[in-house]
């Protein structure tokens, strides 16, 4: 996975709470093929009218977020099915960091295995966000991973969470399974030893 | 120190740990069609799947409702067809069973896995499916996976996991007849909202859990998911594991014996505490008909469309009311004033036998208004109803009746609504264009759905007469 260590890009608001992926990837669109590029997927049905032109209020329509890469979006954010394709979308749109209240929890995993941050501020500094990218004329923002920081143009600066794994996974664009099997010794160990206690589980 | 349910399985299947996350060995990987992304994975790095007799997958996302007989040539479309081909050929490459489109046992992963065996107590199950939750009712901890995970999975037949908090969720009172564990779940995702249990492993007990068919316990567990919970689990009681017994893949003789030994320990212990408690009191809730575009938007049969301009949030105020336009509803029109156009009884959430019986038995010498799918969730499930009779009333009410597979329940198959359609669903997903683009969808049970195809409304089922034979 490639890996994310400063990402700096204009941020777009979404503000709409339990935005799921559905919305993010309509289902109609899993049996594609990734290599056709996802990002003409994304937000498909909801950015369009039912006669299928562009909706003027949707956000990622409006020139002023045409090339934002950075999305903050509302309370649980990426709810429902477990489709990546829901993350490749966004990916393949350019979009490398997602900040929202709260996630869908296998959205928010499918994103770090993507080298997407998924990470959360609370409620009320991403309102503040968000009415800052509704006013202002710098929208860019400054991810740091090293330092877990979010900058503003206006240089207000935001901690983000993340944990010391996905941390060292993102910056070095690790693939998580040559590191997991690195553990194949420890796995052989316990699988052997679980089915002498759990025979009948062996399928 | 007392143990919760979910703290037993967990801790006997610990690889090893790191930072905040826990390598967890997993016993059960189950996958759809769309789990192509992940083996493209494992052949772009070269991998091989660790424990192939491990893993099970199934044609049921894709597969026609139509037209069976022909097999593959029966599906029009070459970028579906291509979906069960694809399956085909992954599995077969690496030595997986499929339960393929022409499989005896072929159906929904959620409605086969219990059914063949493949689900058991005290299992770690990880599925490419959100609604993989559905096994928790055997006493399962069973989770949705995205591709990334699945080939993570497929490679190490384990997972790193961060320890998720517990949820005890007490459902305690008689129901009303005609209230069905479908009910008893919205009223729940209503209570805590769709992002209530995020971060939390949800165990269900209490007396109206224990008293529940198994079917109807796979229906709680399987909406889980909609409350945000990556798992809902139960404590396996005698019920179920006589459910188990006998199932093509359950242990047999000895075996059987010493894995009920085991089951039968698997309890949250009297004393345990768990993250975050709520109960529930079953006597007072009614059938529910979701109103909006998330499965938290819903009301009582006898109740009304909410008024967003009562809603004080300004931000729930603006969701209510998209929510309504694309509905095509108003505020305040009672419930029973919704008219639907169609019918769809199925989806991983209610395709299970009893549930078409509890249709069969609205639909006995009564004609549908509207027009009915009724899709079995497997082929078992299939037979059984038809040895029963069942679909001689529901093809006799004029209601379709086809072949097993998500269906309408995601409309990827080619059975979807047409844009502004309005459809009484017992699936799981209102979402906006869930079940086609433009489409609405009212999720209910499937007595309520039965109902609905009979009076071209949204009735209460509890008053009906033969309510208090179902169990659902
Ligand atoms: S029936 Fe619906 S929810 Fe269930 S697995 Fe199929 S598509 Fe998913």
């Amino acid at each position: 996975m490639e890996p994310l260590v400063h990402f700096s890009a204009s941020g777009v608001p979404l503000r709409l709470a339990n935005v799921n992926t559905d919305q993010l990837f309509p289902a109609r669109f899993i049996k594609k093929p990734r290599g056709v590029g996802y990002a003409q997927y994304l937000f498909h049905d909801i950015r369009r009218n039912k006669e299928g032109s562009l909706l003027d209020s949707f956000p990622l329509n409006q020139t002023r977020y045409h090339n934002s890469k950075i999305l903050i979006g509302g309370a649980n954010f990426g709810s429902g099915s477990s489709r990546e394709g829901a993350v490749y979308a966004l990916f393949d749109a350019g979009f490398r960091v997602i900040i929202a209240p709260s996630f869908g929890e296998i959205f928010a995993a499918n994103c770090l295995k993507n080298g997407v941050l998924a990470t959360c501020l609370s409620e009320e500094q991403i309102a503040s966000i968000q009415q800052t990218l509704a006013d202002s004329d710098d929208l860019t923002m400054v991810v740091n991973i090293p330092s877990q920081t979010l900058t503003m143009s206006s240089g207000i600066l935001f901690n983000l969470r993340l944990d010391t794994f996905q941390k060292q996974c993102l910056i070095q664009g690790l693939n998580e399974i040559d590191l997991s099997l690195t553990f194949s010794k420890e796995i052989d160990m316990f699988e052997k030893s679980y089915r002498a206690i759990f025979p009948w589980t062996q399928a | 120190m007392a143990k919760t349910l979910f703290e037993k399985i967990w801790s006997t299947h610990v690889v090893a740990e790191r930072d905040e996350e826990t390598l967890l060995y997993v016993d059960r990987v189950l996958l759809q069609e769309n789990s192509f992304h992940a083996f493209d994975k494992i052949r772009r790095e070269k991998r091989t799947v660790r424990n192939p007799q491990q893993t099970f997958a199934f044609s049921d996302h894709y597969v026609p409702t139509r037209n069976r007989e022909a097999g593959l040539n029966g599906i029009a479309d070459p970028e579906i067809r291509h979906m069960i081909e694809l399956i085909t050929s992954d599995t077969t490459a690496h030595d997986i069973e499929l339960f393929g489109i022409e499989h005896r046992f072929q159906g929904i992963l959620h409605v086969v896995g219990p059914e063949y065996g493949i689900t058991q107590p005290g299992l770690i199950i990880a599925g490419a499916d959100s609604h993989t939750s559905t096994h928790g009712a055997l006493g399962a901890y069973a989770f949705g996976i995205g591709s990334s995970e699945v080939a993570h999975v497929l490679s190490t037949q384990s997972l790193w996991r961060t320890k998720p908090k517990t949820f005890h969720v007490l459902v305690n009172g008689t129901r009303r007849a005609g209230v069905s564990s479908k009910d008893i779940v919205l009223k729940l995702i209503k209570a805590i909202g769709s992002g209530g249990a995020v971060g939390y492993a949800v165990e269900y007990a209490g007396s109206t859990i224990d008293s529940m068919s198994v079917e109807a316990r796979m229906t709680v567990c399987n909406m889980s998911i909609e409350a945000g919970a990556r798992a809902g689990l139960m404590a396996p009681n005698q019920r179920v594991i006589d459910y188990i017994q006998g199932k093509p893949m359950a242990p047999k003789g000895e075996s059987f014996e010493l894995a009920k030994k085991y089951w039968q320990t698997l309890k949250s212990d009297p004393g345990c505490s768990f993250d975050l408690s709520l109960e529930l009191n079953a006597a007072t809730i009614q059938p529910q008909v979701t109103w909006g575009t998330n499965p938290e938007m819903v009301a009582d049969v006898s109740g009304s469309v909410p008024d967003p301009l009562q809603e004080v949030n300004i931000e729930k105020q603006v969701r209510m009311q998209r929510a309504l336009d694309y509905m095509g509803l108003n505020a305040n029109q009672t419930i029973r004033s919704i008219k639907p156009d169609r019918v769809f009884i199925g989806s991983c959430t209610n395709s299970r036998i009893e549930d078409l019986r509890a249709a069969a038995a609205i639909f006995a010498d009564q004609t549908c208004r509207i027009e009915t799918m009724i899709v079995p969730g497997s082929q078992q499930v299939k037979r059984a109803a038809e040895a029963e009779g069942l679909h001689e009333i529901f093809e006799r009410a004029g209601a379709e009746w086809l072949a097993p597979g998500c269906s309408m329940c995601v409309g990827i198959n080619g059975d979807k609504l047409a844009p502004g359609q309005r459809a009484a669903s017992t699936s799981n997903r209102n979402f906006e264009g869930r079940q086609g683009q433009g489409g609405r969808t009212h999720l209910v049970s499937p007595a309520m759905a039965a109902a609905a195809a009979i009076t071209g409304q949204f009735e209460d089922v509890s008053q009906y007469p033969e309510a208090h034979t179902w169990n659902l």
